[in-house]
């Protein structure tokens, strides 16, 4: 075992944890931080992404002794307080998720985009958005709301009741 | 509410507070429960094993549970009594309640409720949960409304006639109206009617029915909070994982527990001697550690010797070996025969087809990997020990079947905790994993969360079985389809027939044809298999939709018209029966799936479209795949329109998302999923070697519901079976090249 500081969603953090541990599970186990999740530890299916420095991650391969001090933004820290990133706002109103279980690392995917992207084309989005997984086929919703996000002027909408009757002809 | 519920409850809140500010106040009280004068619905519904026919007898039980609640304040809660999983059912039925109460969906809050069999049966599977649902979640909400009405009657001295029931509030002509929090109170001294006395709304007058909602869980999914049974976290909880002999059924011998013990955040190691059960306990090795990563890691430094005497032997080059050496032979038993097919294929006027279809084992690789969280607590001062599950499960209550005789436990010494599932698709309807975490914890006596390796997950799958069918046709000199013959060759576990190994004597085209014969052969195995999205349906739609069109082919005929000669005349083949199939529905289908995909069109080199229309799970679906493939066999699926009748939709949003989702579901698995096993070990274990398609490669999807008058039923699962027949086809009209063998990449394909 030995100690990290990270800076996690803005708020500095003390990791007393041993060295081979990937990020991934010291954000889940050690702090608590579940909305980061597990779905293959081999980089691959992008379940894991979070921030780090800014940049997506898979951080089921990084270990926490590699970032030490580095800055890491989860899907927890995407939101300012109560405003939701217009990213969660369009998933939302777009009703994006099936069980949901991908979802946290697809909008930080597409949030690492939209920061360097503003206005994405689909190349972008496939370009960013094809290490993200959804076993569920969600990806028509997903690059939609991407799409629907990046022409939010960021007011809040009604999130509850949406009519996705476009989708169906 | 435990902690972590508070939690979420609490962010929740907050951000509803901000988005929706007119809810502020509303979204703090739901935190104080139900304030003074609540209104609460007794439920009608007793038992277990009940059905929702049956109610009307039961009026008046003391056996009565609570599906709605509703405070002063005006605020619904709806209990969704049925496992999510991905197919949004969660938000359908209280969907089916709010509509028929009269209530505003703004006002609705949905909880899941406990596993309690108050609720009945708790279970979600087979897309049935629609059709079992739909008539008692109608029954709930117009009781509720009734007694809405029946206390706005006595308020407002105005017969009940008068009045209604909308926008959560009972009115009258002359403009008075009363909220159901203003009635909360004097609702719940009302009557509960007899269900033979509820009036159902008109599907013309439905406002909530029909439209789009978003899901009840979005927030919390958008926002990381705890959903999953993954992110299951109690106090002092520990973290464990389970290594099981990677030939299905070895015996444990022994293991470097002592080195595994000393490695770091390992607490402890044991041997577990299972029954032997592969649905319940195998023989393996536990490890407990302080958290995943710490006996994530320990799990690879096992060394573990197994006896595979008893384990599985199963080889899938053996399989097909075997196999082949069935083709165009007639299997040992008939499943059913009729007319004269020996005649019709001896015909030298007719035109004979055979072929030969071979479909891989596949896994479920739900995103959210197997696992349960257990706390067993051994009684102290003689009370009886207990047990708290945190289980994501397509059958909570499947857990009682295990906990009596496995850990000697009634009932009611155990709690279930109903957690989201991260997709299913099939796979939780075992207790292997339960069994697991309930064992881990009994030993260590603390709470223990267990979670399965994705390589754990792989090996460990319950298959979606593979198989193959030598299937036979005669052509009349007219080109009319005169006889039809399928030898399936499927797989059984112990003797008995695995999950979706199964060809049914109504399979189509067997009773639309007049000489028909299916025979079977089956391999005994001893790999695992279990329901995967549209059991048998999801194999035998690719053979036969196929089929058909090498013979409309061979016929020289349009696919569009061969394949609604076969389909005949409208006809329901066993009247009132969902799960019959009605060809009038299925010409339905097929006619407008072709008119809004353009059939006919011409187009570009290297480019086709390929039809099919597959019945299951009660539903009628035909699909048009658009495709090209270019000179190195490329292939890219430019759009899969489908058109559906499954009744009335409920939730549009859900209903085309699980259309979506099948469809990609669909084409992920025929592009490139395999499963092999040799010496009984499965030979794939993540997703460097077990492929699934990427968004690039998502086609555009493109639904059309006919809503038709019959009663409503599921959508997780019937439009994947129509798609790989589909592609294959369009594959075949792109290029002359026909696919019988799935998946695409071992005919050379690439996505
Ligand atoms: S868990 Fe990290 S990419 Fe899959
Ligand atoms: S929504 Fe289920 S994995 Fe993406």
């Amino acid at each position: 075992m030995a100690r990290y500081q990270l800076k996690v969603n803005g708020k500095d953090e003390e990791l007393d944890v041993d060295p081979e541990m990937p990020l991934l599970w010291a954000l889940r186990d050690v702090l608590g931080l579940v909305g980061t999740k597990y779905g293959c530890g081999i980089a691959q299916c992008g379940a894991c992404t979070v921030h780090i420095n800014g940049t997506p991650t898979r951080s089921c391969l990084v270990r926490v002794s590699d970032i030490s001090g580095q800055s890491v933004r989860t899907i927890e820290g995407l939101a300012e307080g109560t405003d939701l990133h217009p990213l969660q706002q369009a998933w939302i109103d777009l009703d994006v998720p099936q069980c949901g279980y991908c979802q946290a690392g697809q909008i930080m995917s597409a949030a690492a985009l939209l920061e360097v992207k503003p206005r994405p084309t689909d190349a972008d989005i496939d370009a960013a958005m094809v290490g993200n997984y959804c076993r569920c086929g969600t990806y028509n919703r997903i690059r939609k709301a991407i799409h629907s996000a990046a022409t939010y002027d960021n007011a809040a909408t009604p999130s509850s009741a949406v009519n996705l009757g476009e989708d169906v002809a | 509410m435990n902690d972590n519920d508070l939690v979420s409850a609490v962010t929740k809140a907050v951000y509803r507070a901000a988005f929706r500010p007119n809810l502020n106040r509303r979204a703090f009280l739901k935190l104080s429960g139900v304030a003074g004068g609540g209104f609460v619905l007794a439920s009608l519904l007793p038992m277990r094993h009940v059905a929702a026919e049956d109610l009307g007898s039961l009026v008046g039980s003391v056996e009565l549970n609570t599906f709605i609640k509703v405070s002063s304040e005006g605020e619904i809660t709806i209990y969704s009594s049925n496992p999510e999983m991905g197919q949004g059912i969660k938000t359908a039925l209280p969907m089916i309640i709010a509509e028929e109460m009269g209530a505003k969906w703004e006002d609705v809050r949905v909880l899941q409720s406990p596993v309690d069999e108050r609720f009945g049966r708790q279970g979600a599977g087979g897309s049935t949960t629609i059709p079992r649902s739909f008539d008692l979640m109608r029954q709930m909400g117009a009781s509720a409304r009734e007694m809405f009405i029946g206390a706005a009657s006595t308020a407002m001295e105005l017969p009940k006639d008068e009045l209604k029931a909308h926008e959560s509030a009972v009115s009258h002509a002359s403009g008075r109206s009363l909220t159901f929090g203003q009635l909360a109170a004097l609702a719940v001294k009302q009557p509960v009617p007899d269900p033979s006395t509820l009036v159902f709304k008109d599907r013309e007058d439905y406002t909530i029915i029909g439209t789009s909602i978003s899901g009840v869980d979005n927030l919390e999914i958008v926002t990381g909070l705890a959903l999953f049974g993954i992110d299951t976290r109690v106090p002092d909880m520990l973290y464990g994982a389970y290594h099981k002999c990677p030939a299905i059924g070895g015996e444990v011998v022994s293991a470097n527990i002592d080195e595994i013990k000393k490695l770091p955040g390992v607490k402890d190691a044991f041997l577990v001697e299972g029954n032997g059960n592969v649905r319940e306990l195998l023989d393996g090795v536990a490890i407990v550690g302080s958290s995943t990563w710490a006996v994530f890691n320990a799990k690879k430094k096992l060394k573990v010797e197994w006896d595979e005497s008893g384990a599985s032997k199963d080889s899938w080059t053996g399989l097909v070996a075997r196999a082949k050496a069935l083709e165009n032979k007639r299997g040992d038993e008939l499943i059913d025969e009729r007319g004269d097919v020996d005649a019709e294929f001896s015909n030298t006027e007719n035109q004979t087809l055979t072929a030969f279809y071979e479909y891989p084992f596949v896994s479920h690789f739900c995103l959210e990997p197997m696992n349960c969280s257990a706390h067993y607590k051994a009684g102290t001062n003689g009370e009886k020990d207990t047990l708290e599950l945190w289980m994501p499960t397509q059958f909570p209550a499947g857990a009682y079947r295990v906990t009596k005789p496995m850990f000697g436990l009634e009932q009611e010494q155990v709690t279930i905790h109903q957690m989201r599932l991260g997709g299913s698709f099939g796979r939780r309807v075992s207790t292997e994993y339960v069994c697991e975490a309930i064992e881990m914890s009994r030993r260590v006596g603390a709470p223990v969360k267990h979670t399965w390796t994705r390589e754990d997950d792989i090996r460990h799958d319950f298959f979606r079985v593979g198989g193959f069918q030598s299937v036979k046709g005669a052509l009349s000199a007219s080109g009319k389809l005169v006889a039809f013959e399928d030898h399936f060759i499927g797989m059984t576990n112990n003797g008995k027939p695995v999950s979706g190994s199964r060809f049914r004597k109504t399979e189509f085209p067997m009773l639309n044809v007049n000489n028909v014969r299916a025979t079977k052969t089956m391999f005994e195995i001893g790999t695992p298999c279990g329901p995967w999205r549209a059991p048998g349906a999801n194999t035998t739609a690719f053979v036969i939709q196929s089929f058909i069109h090498e013979l409309a082919h061979a016929a020289g005929r349009d696919h569009l018209e061969f394949l609604l000669e076969i389909m005949g005349e409208p006809r329901w083949f066993e009247q009132g029966n969902i799960r019959s199939l009605n060809t009038g529905r299925a010409v339905d289908v097929i006619k407008l799936v072709a008119e809004k995909a353009g059939w006919g069109r011409k187009m570009p080199q290297g480019h086709g479209l390929g039809l099919a229309f597959h019945f299951s799970h009660a539903a009628h679906i035909a699909e048009v795949a658009e495709v090209s493939v270019d000179a190195n066999k490329k292939l890219t699926v430019h759009n899969v329109t489908v058109a559906v009748d499954i009744g009335p939709i409920i939730n549009m949003s859900g209903a085309t998302s699980q259309v979506e989702g099948a469809v990609i579901d669909g084409l992920s698995t025929m592009a490139a999923q395999k499963i092999t096993m040799e010496n009984g070990r499965i030979q794939q274990s993540n997703f460097h070697d077990y492929k699934i398609l990427r968004m690039p490669s998502s086609p555009k999807v493109d639904i059309h519901f006919i809503q038709s008058d019959h009663a409503p039923t599921g959508i997780g699962e019937p439009a994947l079976p129509p798609l790989a027949p589909a592609v294959g086809n369009a594959i075949f009209a792109a290029t002359g090249h026909r696919v019988r063998r799935m998946p695409l990449s071992e005919e050379g394909y690439t996505i």
